[in-house]
């Protein structure tokens, strides 16, 4: 009898140290990645890192500014592309999909989620890249921010629908009726109250997508043209910015990471810490913003 | 049914109702006539929310509803007015207040504002009779801008009537609007009630027997049975049906025999 | 009574807003199917054509036109599904177990285990948010540097195993969430321990959850470019040991689409990529309607 409370008992604390292993993990990957990361972090200082707009490994310029913009841009033409096709797809799969439909395009989208980021980067190699080429601006070589973004968007769409459409189903019933209750058309309703309702939601859903978005590596490389250098309109219409090539930070590590040796690879560990310290408050953000949202 | 007097708003002629396969309401004829309280009893899960939900259209928000029959509103069949236009005429008070998440200002002027109002000086009016005539003025008046949420259960409900009002329904559907609040606030609404049937036709779902008494004209008592699900019993003016039942069943229901 | 303002003189402008917005709603749901048809499309129909029998058994032989099949990524990318999921699966589900079973029962009663339960929570949170490249650095910089594994099977799959821990564990908790409290009370009433009420009635009733997780994971292992770059080597030779660096078929369609002429075979392999999520969709689809049929009835 007592035995079997003593067995009771051991395996709760040996199924907590199991649980413990995703905390032992994160720390392993914070401890080795800074490890590696310090020696260029106190050499170069992160103030070099984070402002030089050089990076050249062989002269020992290491300034991530190229890469910092080559992230920021291709995620912000993602969004621009994706946030509001996404939060269309939410809205349609909440509010306004008959069954069958959204029994359509609800597996749609868990498959677009699915879809490995190096089928996306082919895919924008042999489709995008030489659409994108078809515009005809001098140095326009089809790499660049433009496929880039629109491969990006398509990556991010999956998280940022499922997120906002859970967030929309969460307004209470009740505003819903009592808004069709006072004569407002439904599409009225679905803006003037749901909605403004499921705001916190929907902005966690979107800066969780950046955050995946900051974090993709496979399909940039492939397509964004891994020049190292910051983004600049190709001619005098600035959008043609996003024509010209640029490179991520993730793309930079992985480009690199297999030939780097000393200073330079840990330069590389470096944008890895800062890439994570980044994506972890962005992810905790969104978290913030959706346990508010709860209460 | 004779004992109606004065003109009739709303009409229902043969009205059915289903839930799939499932007859939720048998033929119903009833009128209820303009400018008085028509209560609504009967036990629960006899059809009496559903039946003043036909007269919004809201039951078509539920997937799987069938309905049959005839409901007119002046004269006018309903399922041929275009439900939003219809919505605006026929107000609703629901059993939860439900205010959105905006402020006070905000939730009275929502309606108008759907509506396509934009003068600040018109809002402010309609906003200020609105609340006025919910009895609600008095209480909030100098923080309009305070959250809907902020304010009291009772409070709330009368926003919520406030908001209604705002759009100038011709009929005021209230789904037991005072069962989730306290005496006193039930009290509130009850008196509210009488002052605003002078401009408005109002129907009112209520389980508490007293109430129908106490604040209605007339009464309608539905029932369910074994046999049938919801099906009207017994309508006529309250103190007739209060006093001298015609049916059996009701005067069962209103001496407290079942409930 | 009709007020000014009111309803009726602007309903047709209202109706005719909602139906342009619906319009584009439905273009938006629309345009995700679409899209989803136009890419799978593209690489299914491209891809179909290189794929034969001969293609799935002989072995890369490399060159600047990718010559050759892609047996060996094949075996590759087996071993390491087999490895990192023989490594997540039972440390996820037993956190799994513990979060959902134990944690609050021990929590209640300690403050420092309130607090390692928490820390717990977000470091899976933490961990399903990371990144795969940052996986890949790390795996590169424990496993396959400090650790002297070299790029190998070994290094590739720890790393591995910390990206689809997180999706074990949550999998493995909604599982046994969705497993009503009464089963677990019937079983505590009779006297039996929460590990037999655990072994006995909760897991079984859980393991169609779990399952979904299982191959949730295999989908994500079958689809990592990002770590298996940084950590495996990318040698198209067989694998012969668990120190043998490899290359996985994701990983060949990157290598073949980068390096080489050879978009054809690149086409090919990402077809069968493709094809295999497809299957594994089905399957996990397949489970949770298992798990909603269970607890409806």
């Amino acid at each position: 009898m007592r035995t079997r409370f003593i067995v009771d008992k051991s395996v709760g604390y040996f199924l907590m140290l199991m649980a413990l292993t995703s905390i032992l993990a994160v720390f392993l990957i914070g401890f080795f990645t800074l490890r590696e990361g310090l020696p260029a972090i106190s050499e170069i200082g992160l103030g070099r890192l984070l402002t030089g707009s050089v990076w050249r490994p062989g002269l020992e310029e290491f300034g991530l500014v190229p890469m910092i913009a080559g992230s920021v841009l291709v995620t912000i033409g993602a969004a621009i592309l994706g946030v509001p096709l996404a939060i269309g797809c939410a809205v349609f799969l909440a509010e306004i999909a008959p069954r069958w439909m959204s029994n359509i395009v609800r597996p749609a989208v868990e498959l677009l989620a699915g879809i490995p980021s190096v089928v996306y980067g082919l895919f924008g190699m042999v489709v995008l890249v030489p659409l994108a080429r078809k515009v005809p601006v001098a140095g326009n070589s089809g790499f660049g921010l433009l496929a880039a973004s629109a491969v990006l968007a398509v990556m991010i769409l999956p998280t940022i629908t499922n997120i906002s459409e859970y967030a929309i189903r969460l307004v209470p019933r009740e505003y819903r009726e009592g808004s069709l209750a006072l004569g407002t058309t439904r599409w009225q309703t679905i803006t003037r109250v749901i909605l403004p309702s499921a705001r916190s939601g929907i902005v966690a859903a979107i800066i969780l997508g950046i955050g995946r978005a900051l974090g993709e590596t496979i399909a940039m490389i492939m397509v964004i043209g891994n020049s190292v250098i910051i983004p600049r309109p190709l001619n005098a219409n600035p959008l043609t910015i996003f024509l010209s090539q640029a490179r991520t930070l993730t793309g930079n590590i992985a480009v690199e990471i297999n030939y780097a040796t000393g200073i330079h690879e840990s330069a590389l560990f470096a944008t890895g810490v800062i890439l994570f310290v980044l994506i972890m408050l962005i992810n905790s953000s969104a978290r913030a913003i959706m346990r508010e949202r709860t209460r | 049914m004779e004992e109606t007097t004065g003109a009739c708003r709303l009409r229902t002629i043969g009205y059915k109702l289903w839930y799939g396969d499932f007859c939720a309401l048998h033929e119903t004829t009833l009128d209820i006539p303009s400018n008085r309280i028509t209560a609504i009893i009967g036990p629960s899960g006899c059809g009496k929310s559903t039946f003043i939900r036909t007269f919004n259209r809201m039951n078509e928000l539920i997937p799987g509803v069938r309905v049959a029959g005839e409901v007119l509103l002046d004269g006018q069949d309903i399922f041929r007015l275009d439900v939003v236009e219809l919505r605006r005429l026929v107000g609703m008070v629901f059993q939860k207040p439900n205010p959105f998440p905006k402020t006070i200002f905000d939730n009275v002027a929502y309606g108008p504002r759907a509506h396509g109002l934009r003068d600040r000086n018109r809002l402010a009016e309609i906003v200020e009779k609105s609340l006025r005539s919910a009895a609600l003025w008095d209480e909030v008046k100098d923080d309009l801008s305070k959250s809907g949420l902020a304010l009291s259960g009772g409070q709330q409900q009368r926003l919520c009537i406030a908001r209604t009002l705002a759009v100038e329904p011709e009929v005021i559907l209230m789904d037991e609007p005072a069962s989730a609040l306290d005496p006193i606030a039930t009290l509130k609404i009850e008196e509210l009630l009488q002052t605003l049937k002078k401009d408005y036709t109002i129907v009112i779902v209520t389980h508490n027997m007293q109430q129908a008494a106490r604040v209605s004209d007339f009464t309608a008592f539905f029932m369910t049975d074994e046999n049938r699900s919801g099906h009207l019993i017994e309508y006529g003016p309250t103190s007739r049906v209060f006093t001298n039942p015609r049916e059996k069943t009701t005067e069962d229901y209103i001496s407290g025999r079942f409930s | 009574m009709n007020a000014p303002g009111s309803g009726r003189s602007n309903l047709g402008s209202r109706r005719l807003m909602q139906r342009i917005a619906f319009s584009l709603v439905w273009a938006a749901g629309s345009l995700s199917v679409l899209i989803l048809l136009i890419v799978v499309g593209y690489i299914v129909a491209k891809g179909l054509s290189s794929i034969t029998w001969q293609f799935i058994t002989t072995p890369p032989r490399g060159g600047i036109s990718g010559e050759g099949g892609i047996s060996t990524t094949i075996v590759a990318t087996l071993y390491l599904v087999v490895l990192t999921v023989g490594i997540a699966t039972p440390l996820g589900v037993g956190a799994g177990i513990y979060l959902v079973e134990y944690a609050e029962a021990m929590a209640r009663k300690s403050r420092i285990i309130r607090a390692v339960v928490s820390t717990a929570r977000f470091g899976v949170e933490t961990l399903a948010g990371v990144p795969s490249i940052i996986f890949g650095l790390f795996g590169y910089a424990l496993f396959v540097s400090s650790m002297h594994l070299g790029f190998s099977l070994l290094a590739a799959g720890l790393a591995g195993a910390c990206l689809i821990l997180p999706v074990v564990i949550r999998t493995t908790e909604e599982a046994l969430k969705a497993v009503p409290v009464s089963y677990r009370n019937g079983s505590l009433a009779l006297g039996a321990t929460r590990w037999q009420t655990t072994q006995k009635v909760v897991l079984p009733a859980a393991i169609p959850g779990i399952m979904t997780g299982i191959v949730l994971s295999v989908g994500r292992i079958v689809s990592e470019t990002a770590i298996f770059y940084v950590t495996l080597g990318g040698s198209y030779r067989m694998p012969t040991s668990l120190l043998s660096g490899g290359r996985t078929m994701a990983l060949h369609v990157y290598y073949l689409a980068m390096e080489t002429r050879a978009f054809d075979k690149a086409m090919g392999t990402a077809a069968i990529l493709v094809i295999s999520i497809i299957i594994i969709n089905a399957v996990i689809n397949l489970f949770s309607r298992k798990l909603s049929a269970r607890i409806g009835a």
